[in-house]
């Protein structure tokens, strides 16, 4: 069992939910970021989400446009990010996940980004725009070296789609919790508890919910319906805007919140 | 050959939020292609609105300047809106309709396309918001008021590199966010699937009023066809129908300033395999797989990525790929506007100097079929200033 699935499986032992916060790493530094990862274990995250910067990030919002554009300026690619994270390991053991773009992946090779990234430590990786149609190999590969292919479900997602992402999907599920990208305006009524009741039906992988929960009363509401919040414009913004304390402080809210 | 891809390259490659919006537009298309009453309205407006079929024209002095090959060109610059994009846009405004869509979104380069879908958008009766980077907007603006002009918005891209690129991203951001009232018409043979195999289909008129035509005035079909290669819709739309004849095909990329200096477009010269916007294709792109900027005069060519079915025919030797430089593209520019009356759209005046180099080649009993994609009205100002004349 990877890192992943044992945190899942802890928290619902003890009838918790997961903090899944995001940071684009390399924004505005990599040693910023391995601060900001490490800040995020000492707040109470369960598993880190780490952001790989791409030139045309398709499925994400202004926030983390810019983030990844300052990433790019630094030099940051998805080696160096690699890097980061056998870094990081000397440090911690939280699970940590990527999320990137496929063409970085398709180039790096995919064979040598899944044994360096496992050599490396990562848990588990997100690609928005690889959905499981496209990843038959992709899969194959991630599956062989125990690391997570965590798939997406929309709030369009036919039943036919949640058995096809449900049953490519290891680590769990991220359910996308608005029609749009990352950082956009979420609505708060009863359609993410009724898709995750959909998705329940039919799987019985933890799901954990993100794009668009912003403030600590969203994300309340979203754990309340779920396996685990992730949150990533909104702490994006955070970093760059407040000191360390601050920040700290925000975290530390949004631990609070999600149970 | 798996579904949607053409050999190794195509594919749909995009967030899950949009699958469901493709896989109801594959079995819409699918549907409609054999639907008579579709095929019929769509038919009636080639005629009525867009004009068509656009002639076929010898380009006699041009000939006899170039000293070899017979030239013709199809005059897809006489098609309604000034453009072959018109073929496309409204197969796909039509399209949108009959699967309820209330709304449609496009990207444009050189706002041809854009052009193209807010017209489209005008003549059906749908609201029509069109994508175009603030570089874009700048080398179009006449465009830009033409789209304004029709009832279309025109929402600036000031993210990333300001041109077409950046323009595809936020239409699929938008259409990602609205895709249940809202249909994207992608304006060239490129994207995920069925984008590459609709467009082709809806532009490959071009080829098979070609083929009749030329048969018709020469008694044989000719030797070359020539066209430029930006996503590579007009070029899709004039070769398919010739696929299976013994014809020699070039595509004409975006050369810019010289594949040596960086500064160009030209993906098959200087690029290498990769996946983007949602297919698996040839593009211009880093040792990280980050997707470089690219040059154009044109901006309808300025884009760092090819449809996949191009990789797909280069592969098999099918169509052969070159490039002609922006200064190539501004003599022909000029040379055809002199010799023919006919001012070419930046993007055509590629393959027109691609004809240039490859006619004299050729003994007089050859024959060339340029595509005339677009013609240059738009692209007069833009050609002044760096003639350094102000108008």
């Amino acid at each position: 069992m990877n890192r992943i699935e044992k945190v899942f499986k802890k928290l619902k032992a003890q009838n918790e939910k997961a903090f899944i916060p995001y940071i684009m790493a390399g924004d505005p530094s990599l040693d910023k970021t391995k601060e900001i990862v490490l800040m995020f274990e000492e707040c109470g995250a369960d598993i880190v989400e780490l952001g790989v910067p791409f030139t045309d990030p398709l499925a994400d919002g202004p926030t983390i446009q810019r983030a990844a554009e300052r990433a790019l300026k630094n030099g940051v690619t998805l080696k160096k990010v690699i890097a980061l994270v056998k870094d990081l390991r000397q440090k911690t053991k939280i699970p940590l996940v990527l999320m990137t773009y496929y063409n970085p992946v398709f180039k790096y090779g995919e064979e040598r980004f899944i044994a360096d990234a496992k050599d490396a430590g990562v848990d588990g990786v997100i690609i928005p725009d690889l959905p499981p149609d496209e990843a038959g190999k992709f899969t194959r590969l991630a599956k062989n070296a125990a690391l997570a292919s965590i798939f997406l479900l929309a709030p369009t997602s036919t039943d036919e789609r949640i058995k096809k992402v449900a049953s490519a999907s290891t680590g769990f599920i991220y359910y996308v919790s608005i029609t749009g990208i990352t950082g956009a305006q979420l609505l708060l009524d009863d359609s993410i508890e009724k898709s995750i009741k959909g998705i329940r039906k039919i799987s019985d992988k933890p799901v954990a919910v993100g794009f668009g929960i912003s403030t600590p009363d969203e994300a309340k509401a979203v754990a309340g319906v779920s396996d685990g919040v992730i949150i990533g414009s909104a702490i994006v913004k955070k970093a760059q805007a407040s000191s360390d304390k601050e920040f700290r402080g925000f975290l530390l809210t949004l631990r609070e919140v999600i149970k | 050959m798996k579904k949607g891809y053409f050999g190794q390259y195509g594919g749909r490659f995009v967030p899950e939020t949009l699958m469901p919006a493709l896989i109801e537009l594959e079995q819409a298309y699918l549907k409609y292609r054999k639907d008579k009453d579709f095929q019929k309205e769509l038919a009636h407006l080639q005629k009525t609105y867009i004009g068509r079929p656009t002639s076929l024209y010898f380009a006699k002095r041009f000939t006899e300047h170039l000293g070899g090959a017979k030239v013709y060109l199809k005059r897809e610059d006489l098609a309604h809106t000034g453009a072959h994009k018109i073929n496309n846009a409204l197969g796909q405004t039509l399209l949108a309709k009959r699967i309820g869509k209330k709304r449609i979104i496009a990207e444009t380069g050189a706002g041809q396309h854009g052009v193209a879908t807010a017209t489209g958008a005008a003549l059906i009766g749908l609201e029509c918001d069109v994508y175009m980077g603030t570089q874009d907007m700048k080398r179009q603006a006449l465009n830009v008021f033409r789209m304004r002009l029709l009832g279309a918005r025109v929402l600036e891209v000031a993210v990333g590199s300001q041109t077409l690129k950046d323009a595809i991203n936020e239409s699929l951001r938008d259409w990602t966010t609205n895709v249940g009232t809202t249909h994207y018409v992608l304006g060239t043979v490129f994207g995920p699937h069925p984008f590459p195999s609709m467009v082709r289909d809806f532009q490959s008129i071009i080829g098979k009023e070609a083929k009749k035509q030329i048969l018709q005035a020469e008694g044989r079909l000719p030797d070359y066809l020539v066209a430029c290669v930006g996503g590579g819709s007009n070029a899709m739309g004039l070769f398919h129908e010739f696929l299976d004849d013994e014809i020699k095909m070039v595509g004409v990329e975006a050369g810019g300033k010289g594949i040596e200096t960086g500064e160009h477009a030209a993906r098959f010269a200087g690029g290498s395999v990769g996946v983007f916007q949602g297919c698996k294709t040839y593009l211009l792109q880093d040792d990280d797989g980050n997707i470089l900027g690219t040059h154009s005069v044109s901006a309808g060519l300025d884009y760092a990525a090819v449809g996949p079915e191009h990789p797909f025919l280069k592969d098999m030797g099918r169509v052969e790929y070159t490039y002609a430089t922006d200064d190539e593209a501004l003599a022909a520019f000029e040379l055809l506007s002199r010799k023919e009356g006919i001012i070419p759209a930046l993007e055509s005046a590629h393959a027109v100097a691609e004809a240039i180099k490859l006619a004299p080649k050729l003994s007089k009993d050859k024959i060339i079929i340029v595509n005339l994609s677009g013609r240059g009205d738009k692209d007069v100002q833009h050609v002044a200033n760096i003639k350094g004349i102000e108008l």
